[in-house]
């Protein structure tokens, strides 16, 4: 039998099954071909720089491309005391090129970054290299070790051999507060100086908050959008939508001026009694504010996927609980909200990670309060210049939003996302 | 909603309490927007309700702000505005192009790897818009595009794309792929089928998801912040700058017609939308 079908031909005598394996094959390329100009544009444009932010935050090539005879030297010393002669010698050399090119200083600058005192020491060297008062013919370990007292501190040179490796994980241990003792141990930094992990935990705290207000005030109204009748719910929906469409600066801007001391909303406090008008609560520059306007700007990411899912359940199943004799509360947990589950997890991941990447409203209604990791990304891309810094931030971010998009992606599908 | 007769008195209670629960949170979604549209007719600086205001004298109301916005000279507001059009338009354009071709790609039921090329096609949607600038800051600074409109327009390509990919891939869901087979059968060539048969027929779908592309690229501020020069300065970099330095009346002035303008195309939007689905069949 299976011999038979394999003697099939097509009009042209090509076997039947080649012919449709050509075709699939010619349909897969045509497929892919439509697919390919977007694909690739985003590759180049998109997928590979966020790649490159990975290899310029752990990049630390500069000094190992600064003094690369000096770290060859260095691999046979143990690093318990002074190098010898080569070392020295070594380094001389390396740092003698350095002067050529006038590339010292940014040598002294980043030492400095790994011990402070690099920076005075270097320069002393570089003025005696400057004028030839290193004999090369003699021992060139005595001679540097005259030019300042640091550089007979074995601690200095220890420091040099840590910059050796190309690669550092140093700027995602300064993300979360850590950083490489003298010994090369990751050691905790003070106290007093641990900001990256406060506004990690911050940035999860209002992002979680954010998430539970929206599905608070989301599930009613995605509720009753879902069960009014058609020409009601058309005109309620325009009170979702329009926020959508409108324009997050316009939203930002309407809550400066709602919550501002002398502001509508602090005006109605006062006039109902709640507080007296010479104690105004301050509403902005402050968590308070970035909780309100966050959760109005968001809100609609949160109603928009529920009534989706809410839209598909038919009247009739709570109606059949309510016969079956359960009370409207319980027919509602038992058969309503279950099936509901859905859309709360996509509304849920979908507010959560919109909000944790925010930037402009905490920027704006924040204060020192309110900003999140993403302000402190944007103040190392465009304040401190630390652009390694940034992409490491940038980076950890990232992974955190892909494990939700992951989970996103396990319980609806990204597929499955709905606009409007 | 009206109650059934029988409706005991706690249950009766509580929907009272629900619809007043629904009402508090369609006010808190909608009303924020309208503060804005008074204060901009304010005839003094402040922007808080004068007692004029409150008592509905004309004189406390102006069109002074609106005046200063064309023809203000603090704020550049006319070079932003052409600047924001300009990208936009341009952006949309792209964005449309690349984004129908994929999703055509994509609703072919021979088109491998799917699920890992749809997750990067959406992926610009999805990771935070602040990591998204920084990557392609670091990409059009290499390329030398920085601080020019051809970056910018790239730029929200990037971030236009993944919303025509959805809603087209939406809209082709329920095609009927016969139409074509049927064109091709009767003799058209593949271009024409698609310009005369598919086209056509997805169009909602692809103005939908350009319309999605403009207001991404005309509201985007977080990546232009990164990219853009003096000279690109746009709608929201000037109201990003004015809401951090003063808040001054003009920017109401400009955000009551950005509200008029997404309510226009709020509006097309919603239309569109609803012939979609009556094309699909899908009556509700």
């Amino acid at each position: 039998m299976s011999s038979e079908t394999k003697q099939i031909l097509t009009t042209d005598g090509i076997p039947l099954e080649v012919s449709l394996k050509k075709a699939e094959k010619k349909n897969k390329i045509k497929a892919f071909l439509l697919v390919a100009p977007l694909l690739l544009f985003l590759i180049i444009t998109y997928v590979f720089p966020i790649g490159e932010m990975f290899s310029r935050s752990i990049d630390d090539k500069m000094i190992t491309n600064m003094l690369p005879n000096t770290f060859k030297k260095m691999e046979k010393w143990d690093g318990q005391e002074l190098p010898s002669e080569e070392v020295f010698a070594a380094f001389y050399y390396d740092f003698k090129v350095l002067v050529e090119k006038q590339e010292h200083g940014k040598l002294g600058q980043r030492l400095n970054k790994e011990k402070n005192g690099f920076n005075s020491i270097t320069k002393k060297l570089f003025r005696q290299v400057k004028r030839e008062k290193i004999d090369e013919s003699i021992n060139i370990k005595e001679q540097i070790m005259k030019v300042h007292k640091r550089w007979r501190n074995v601690e200095y040179w220890q420091a040099i051999k840590r910059t050796a490796p190309p690669y550092t994980m140093s700027k995602y241990l300064k993300g979360i507060d850590m950083y490489y003792a003298a010994d090369g141990s990751i050691t905790q930094v003070d106290e007093d100086r641990r900001i990256h992990r406060i506004l990690w935990l911050r940035t999860l705290e209002i992002a979680f908050f954010v998430t539970l207000f929206c599905f608070l005030m989301g599930y009613p109204i995605a509720h009753l959008l879902a069960t009014l009748p058609m020409k009601y719910s058309n005109l309620l929906m325009i009170c979702v939508l329009l926020p959508f469409w409108t324009s997050l600066l316009v939203r930002t801007a309407s809550w400066m001026i709602l919550l501002q001391q002398q502001g509508v909303v602090n005006d109605f406090f006062v006039m109902i009694g709640l507080v007296a008008d010479d104690s105004r609560p301050e509403m902005m520059y402050n968590k308070v504010g970035t909780y309100v306007a966050m959760t109005q700007i968001l809100l609609p990411f949160m109603v928009l996927p529920l009534y989706s899912v809410m839209k598909t359940i038919s009247p009739s199943l709570m109606r059949a609980g309510k016969s079956l004799g359960g009370t409207p509360f319980v027919a509602f947990w038992k058969v309503y909200f279950p099936l509901t589950i859905p859309g709360i997890g996509a509304g849920c991941l979908l507010v959560f990670i919109l909000a944790i990447g925010y930037y402009i409203t905490p920027a704006l209604v924040g204060g020192a309060s309110g900003t999140l990791i993403s302000n402190q990304i944007a103040f190392h891309m465009k304040q401190t210049l630390d652009w390694s810094f940034a992409s490491a931030m940038g980076l950890m971010l990232l992974s955190g939003v892909l494990v939700i998009y992951w989970i996103y992606n396990k319980l609806v599908g990204v597929d499955n996302i709905k606009l409007g | 909603m009206a109650l059934p007769s029988y409706t005991e008195t706690r249950y009766r209670i509580w929907h009272y309490v629900y619809i007043a629960i629904c009402t508090f949170v369609f006010f808190f979604l909608i009303a924020p927007l309208f503060v804005i549209f008074p204060l901009s007719f304010n005839a003094e600086e402040f922007l808080v309700f004068s007692e004029g205001m409150k008592n509905l004298d004309p004189d406390a109301f102006s069109l002074r702000w609106y005046k200063d916005m064309i023809y203000g000279t603090k704020n550049p507001w006319g070079l932003a505005a052409k600047n924001s059009f300009i990208i936009a338009i341009f952006a949309t354009i792209g964005s449309i192009i690349l984004g129908t071709l994929a999703a055509l790609g994509l609703s072919s039921r021979h088109m491998p790897y799917k699920g890992i090329i749809m997750a990067t096609l959406i992926s610009p949607m999805i990771v935070p818009l602040i990591i998204s600038g920084v990557a392609i800051f670091f990409f059009m600074a290499k390329v030398g595009l920085a601080a020019t409109h051809t970056g910018i327009v790239l730029a929200h390509i990037i971030l236009g794309t993944p919303f025509v990919v959805i809603t087209v891939t939406a809209t082709l869901s329920g095609f009927d792929h016969s139409v074509t087979r049927a064109a091709a059968s009767l003799g058209s060539n593949p271009v024409n089928t698609f310009m005369k048969i598919t086209l056509p027929l997805i169009l909602p779908g692809v103005i939908s998801g350009g319309l999605f592309a403009f207001v991404t690229s005309f509201d985007e501020v977080v990546v232009v912040l990164f990219l853009a020069g003096l000279e690109n300065t746009t709608i929201p970099i000037q109201m990003w700058t004015g809401l951090r330095e003063q808040l001054s009346p003009t920017i109401l002035a400009v955000a009551t017609c950005l509200i008029i303008l997404s309510t226009l195309i709020l509006i097309s939007a919603e239309l569109l939308r609803r012939r979609s689905e009556r094309l699909r069949g899908i009556n509700r």
